[in-house]
């Protein structure tokens, strides 16, 4: 980071905007004591603010809700909450005490279920929830939320709106991170946007708009946020489920996709879509449903088996299912099929060396060598190795799950321009997303998921973003 | 660059003894520190592949034990000729090996239990079944030609079982990073789902590492009786620590993933030179245990340091490429 000054006012939503890598993260880590500056000063409340270690920052009243949840999951809502500082009684956990705090502070932020609840078996929203609930508890002055919304549907977000309106009348201020653009004009007071690590300016929301906030985002204007090419005509059927019912599941799921088909699957988190996906591909066990290659029945019990039919699933936690960090650019573009690098066993490290080359050329993936490790790569260039590995696989059925959660808006543009090629190229492409303008503004066709039912089929012309939305409550009533 | 550090800390040990203890260097003394590494040496290139896949085998001592008593009953039984009992006993030992070996992992697999605590039972059933087969008691008056491969030296100080020992490390330094099977241990250690999802059946590849070192020990059990012309149910306790030892003193990481055949060769080199040359010194049995203990904290505090600075020389390497 570079000399980066900024002011936070009392009770107002700071928004901070950014590609991934513009230091967002890094200036909250600060704020937080995790990172200490090398050079410059803080003030809270006018006072010089030097935190040296993270409890400096709590003590302080400055609480992060953190991307990767850090929670305890096997402890109950409660002991998550007050962990830190338990209400006692002579030296002994006063459980009363603190489940009735714990109601009324689950009452407070509008979290259902009791206090002696389990973390493991929340859904993310609700996790968040009990991370703000924490920062409540404590009496926070200023609370970041770093991407809370990520994995949020749209009423959860609504919901997430309505607790940090609240929180500033109390006069709580909330430093707010974010990707989705939208949710800026909505919640926040003043926009402060950073670009490779230093400040570009910031302005107050009803100043300013989307594409302005990308321009100064990126450094210059963007074409058009979501490309479609009508040229590309989808052909034949090439994939089909019949009464597919995965674990846990309580309906039958059907579904068709065609060649050169970017399919959307649209629906609520915990609507079963991605459970269908996994299911498809073998990563978990199903009960029951049939699958048909070009007509052709074929069983898949494993990934194993998707894989071997050219079927592949690309999922939404890139870093634990994806990719293996750790390792090379071509060590994780290669895995997928070995066979093609290697004869008798025997690894050819110049045929390697040679591929993984191509493909990192051929898909534009910004890295110093193929021998880089894939976790010092960027968010999107992550996401293009995966698919890069995929197609060294030559999938022909490329399933995504959140294709672009957790990427900046410079590259999900190339993100969109690579699944456009894909499927010019006559492969078949699933996009689950619970980003409804993005499914709407690249698909050819959306099938939307309600409460583990397939609740209606759009096609692009009637494509609308209130029935689609309907169509994803109305299981639910 | 981790190997090159256990290479140096190697190198110092031996040029410290040569100087302060006269007799360190004499052929005869050679001689021996390659005959105390061997067996380790053996275990440990079998536990270097079980910990890269992130496993551990606790069983390896015991299992050492039972094909060791096992390939020695047919040794000396009368009713089997010389030569046909040796090439018997010896399958006999690799076999039982990879036995075990393959239960740890497919029972470690099937029920997706950590490897810890499956070959923790499965150590005391493989002691159990020798202690039972032989009643404790001891076998010896091995063949002759069995026992005398175990002292041969070549050149004059150097033992044919350390070649022995010398070709498995070879043979698995080019395993791992030669071969797709390597390839797999490398990438399922680091993170298994990622594999799995790539369409691999990830636990074959979990079994076999385990089947590999089960077969190590079958290998040391031979190897041992070879050397010492007797076998009885309670040799080997401890090897497994002592092989765990090496590995991780060679740089391995215990979470699986990273690590090298290469670094598990000197980390067992380092152990056996320290502990030669203690004895030298005249220093008890029950210090240089405790100095042994105190070189594997050191030796992982100091992979800790290196670990931080290479992160942040290659950081500032990423950061200068992204600014470009």
């Amino acid at each position: 980071m570079k000399n980066v000054s900024l002011d936070i006012r009392e009770g107002e939503v700071h928004v901070l905007v950014g590609e991934n890598g513009a230091g967002k993260s890094t200036l909250v880590k600060i704020l937080c004591g995790i990172y200490t500056p090398n050079e410059g000063e803080m003030y809270l409340g006018g006072k010089r603010f030097n935190p040296q270690r993270p409890l400096d920052a709590i003590q302080a009243g400055i609480r992060m809700v953190y991307q990767e949840f850090n929670m305890l999951p096997f402890l109950s809502i409660a002991e998550n909450i007050y962990f830190e500082k338990f209400p006692s009684k002579r030296g002994l956990v006063d459980y009363r005490t603190l489940y009735q705090n714990t109601e009324n502070i689950m009452k407070e932020v509008g979290l259902n279920g009791s206090p002696q609840d389990p973390v493991e078996f929340l859904g993310v929203a609700q996790k968040v929830l009990v991370q703000i609930a924490k920062a409540i508890s404590t009496e926070a002055k200023i609370i970041i939320l770093d991407e809370p919304t990520a994995a949020l549907t749209s009423k959860e977000t609504q919901r997430l709106f309505d607790i940090v309106r609240q929180l500033n009348k109390k006069g709580v201020t909330v430093i707010y991170i974010s990707h989705r653009l939208q949710e800026i004009l909505e919640i926040g007071d003043r926009v402060t946007v950073l670009r490779n690590g230093e400040k570009v300016d910031t302005q107050e929301v009803k100043d300013i708009t989307i594409p302005g906030i990308v321009k100064m985002m990126i450094g210059r204007d963007m074409e058009t946020e979501y490309p479609f090419d009508p040229d590309v005509k989808t052909g034949q059927e090439v994939f089909r489920v019949e009464e597919l019912k995965y674990r846990g599941g309580k309906n039958t799921i059907s579904l068709s996709l065609n060649r050169g088909e970017l399919l959307g699957i649209a629906g609520l988190v915990g609507s079963g879509r991605t459970e269908t996906m996994r299911a498809i591909f073998g990563a978990d066990k199903r009960i029951q449903g049939k699958i048909y290659l070009r007509n052709k029945k074929i069983t898949i019990k494993s990934p194993k088996d998707a894989v071997k039919h050219r079927i592949c699933l690309i999922t939404e936690d890139k870093k634990m299912q994806g990719l293996i960090l750790e390792m090379p650019c071509s060590v994780n573009i290669t895995i997928t099929d070995l066979t093609q690098i290697a004869k008798l066993g025997l690894l050819n490290y110049g045929k390697e060396h040679k591929v993984s080359k191509e493909l990192i050329k051929e898909f534009a993936i910004q890295t110093p060598s193929d021998l880089q490790l894939v976790k010092y790569l960027s968010g999107g260039n992550q996401q293009k190795v995966v698919i890069a590995k995929w197609m060294f696989r030559k999938a022909d059925i490329l399933i995504f799950d959140e294709p672009t959660c957790g990427i900046d808006v410079g590259a999900k543009y190339e993100i969109y321009l690579l699944l456009w090629r894909i499927a010019a190229q006559g492969k078949g492409v699933i996009i689950v997303s619970s980003n409804l303008p993005e499914l709407i503004g690249i698909c050819h066709r959306i099938i939307v998921f309600s409460n583990g039912k397939v609740s209606g089929e759009v096609e692009r012309d009637n494509f609308n973003q209130e029935e689609i939305l309907s169509l994803a409550y109305q299981n639910y009533i | 660059m981790r190997e090159a550090g256990i290479g140096i800390a190697l190198i110092l040990l031996i040029v410290f003894f040569l100087i302060f203890s006269p007799n360190f260097g004499t052929t005869s003394n050679w001689s021996n520190i390659f005959t105390q590494i061997t067996l380790n040496n053996i275990i440990a290139v079998g536990m270097t592949f079980v910990i890269l896949i992130g496993g551990i085998d606790l069983s390896v001592g015991s299992v050492l034990a039972l094909s060791a008593v096992l390939s020695a009953t047919i040794l000396v039984s009368k009713s089997i000729s010389t030569s046909v009992a040796i090439p018997l006993s010896i399958l006999t030992s690799f076999g039982i090996g990879i036995i075990i070996g393959f239960l740890n992992g497919a029972i470690t697999e099937k029920w997706k239990i950590h490897s810890f605590v499956i070959t923790l039972g499965m150590m005391n059933i493989a002691r159990g079944a020798a202690l039972e087969y032989t009643d404790a008691a001891t076998i010896y008056q091995l063949p002759k030609v069995f026992v005398k491969f175990g002292s041969t030296q070549i050149l004059g100080f150097i033992p044919a079982i350390f070649i022995v020992a010398l070709i498995l490390v070879i043979i698995g330094h080019f395993i791992l990073t030669r071969t797709v099977f390597g390839r797999f241990v490398y990438t399922i250690g680091n993170n298994e789902e990622a594999v799995r999802l790539s369409g691999h059946n990830t636990s074959v590849y979990k079994i076999s590492t385990f089947a590999i070192c089960g077969l190590m020990a079958g290998i040391a059990g031979v190897i041992y009786i070879a050397r010492m012309s007797v076998a009885n149910a309670s040799i080997g306790t401890g090897y497994e620590l002592n092989a765990i030892t090496a590995v991780i003193i060679g740089g391995t990481s215990f979470s699986g993933g990273k690590g090298s055949m290469t670094g598990t060769f000197l980390g067992a080199c380092l152990i056996g030179v320290l502990n030669n040359g203690l004895i030298l010194r005249g220093v008890s049995t029950f210090i240089r245990q405790m100095i042994v203990g105190l070189v594997l904290i050191v030796a992982v505090i100091i992979d800790k340091y290196r670990k931080k600075i290479s992160t942040a020389m290659q950081d500032k390497m990423v950061n200068q490429f992204y600014k470009e």
